[in-house]
This record gives structure tokens, sequence and C-alpha cells, in this order.
């Protein structure tokens, strides 16, 4: 189980990648793998860039139980959440959910989870910069 | 008692404070740290709020030493 808020720009498929390497339980074990990984999107100039405040300590522990309760809910062999703070241009990514399963059901179902309880639960606020002033996307 | 109250997002903004310490007497909830940190303006119904970084209602009791915070519906992801 990982859980990383970072304000560094990251490639979901070398995180991925890197991470199923170093979990040595996911090796031989390990037959589905479900992941979600959300982009701001480019459309057009209307929103220059964006900008994610989060609530430190708060998040953490969130997303930590989100994990823990994935973990005891699903068959599932771990999770992995990442996600973004700070300055983000179009184009990059904002957050990675990940569950590892020996069996694609329960691989979905925690990662469908993860990423639902993410967005209605985790204290993050999204911020947009447009070509005429600046916004506090709402809900 | 003294209690550390935060502020986050469009809220804070709207405060001009991202932290306030308060002191009381009294025996203090969420919604009574809100109104004496806004003079008594009514708590939006959409208002989240947090104790010692757990959601929590406006009721919930709140302790000499801890932390309550107050933001907007959370928009991550």
């Amino acid at each position: 189980m990982k859980i990383d808020i970072t304000s560094n720009k990251f490639n979901p498929w070398i995180q991925l990648q890197t991470f199923e390497k170093n979990i040595i339980a996911l090796h031989g074990k390990c037959g589905a793998v479900a992941t979600f990984v959300g982009t701001m999107r480019d459309e057009g100039n209307t929103v220059q860039t964006m900008f994610l405040e989060h609530y430190p300590g708060m998040t953490e522990k969130y997303l930590q139980t989100f994990s823990e309760t994935a973990l005891q809910r699903w068959d599932i062999l771990d999770t992995l959440i990442i996600h973004r703070v700070g300055e983000i241009q179009p184009g990059e990514t904002i957050v990675l959910v990940a569950a590892w399963a020996k069996h694609r059901d329960s691989a979905f179902e925690a990662c469908r989870f993860l990423i639902d309880t993410l967005k209605s639960r985790a204290p993050f606020w999204k911020r947009e910069t447009l070509n005429d002033g600046i916004k506090w996307v709402e809900k | 008692m003294s209690i550390d109250v935060k502020f986050f997002a469009s809220l804070r903004e709207q405060i001009g404070k991202s932290d306030i310490q308060i002191e009381s007497t009294d025996s203090l909830t969420c919604a009574k740290i809100w109104a004496q940190v806004c003079n008594n303006a009514p708590l939006p119904s959409h208002i989240l709020m947090a104790v010692n970084k757990e959601y929590a209602v406006q009721s919930a009791p709140v302790q000499d030493g801890d932390e309550v915070a107050f933001f907007p519906p959370v928009t991550g992801g």
C-alpha cells in the first residue's frame, strides 16, 4: 500500500512499473491490475493552468483509510494512490489509482471504490486560472 | 481553552485568513466556533468541517488544543 501526494510532475505508467517491480508480494501472485489515471484536459486555451490545494495531514490520513478499507473489503494484494498538488499544466496527470489482485473483479471494484471515495471525501480543492481570471472549481 | 481554527480554498479567501487561534471559557462545538470566528454569520449548509483532521458535524464537541477546520466541498481527483 502506497500513498503519495506530490508537487512533482509524474508519469503514471513509469510509477506503475516501478511499484510492481519493487513489491515482491505481487510477483507471480497478481493476475489482474486495474488502474485509473486522471489527467488535466487541454480544451483549447480557456483554462491556462490549475492549482491543487490539500489539507496536509488530513488528506494523507483519509487516503490511507480508503486504502485499508479496500484491502479489507476486497480480495486484493496491494494498492497505489499518487495525487498531484500545486501548479498543474494541461495534459499533466492529476491522479493515479491502482489495485492489484488475483482476479479482475476485485481489482476493478477496489480501483473504482478508491477513485470514487477520493473524489467525494479526500480534502483536495482545484482552482483554475482562466483567460479572464481565477476560479475555484465548484461541485 | 485554546483552539486552532483553519480555513481552506475559497473559504480561506472569503474569510481572508488561513489560521485563527481562539480562546474560550465555554464548552464549544464546531457551530459555536464558526459563530465566534465569523461574527455570528450563519454556517452555510455546504461547508464541511473537521476536528483533528477527521470529518465532523456542526454539533461535534471541541476540546482544548483541538484543531478545527472549515472548507468547501472537495474537488480532487
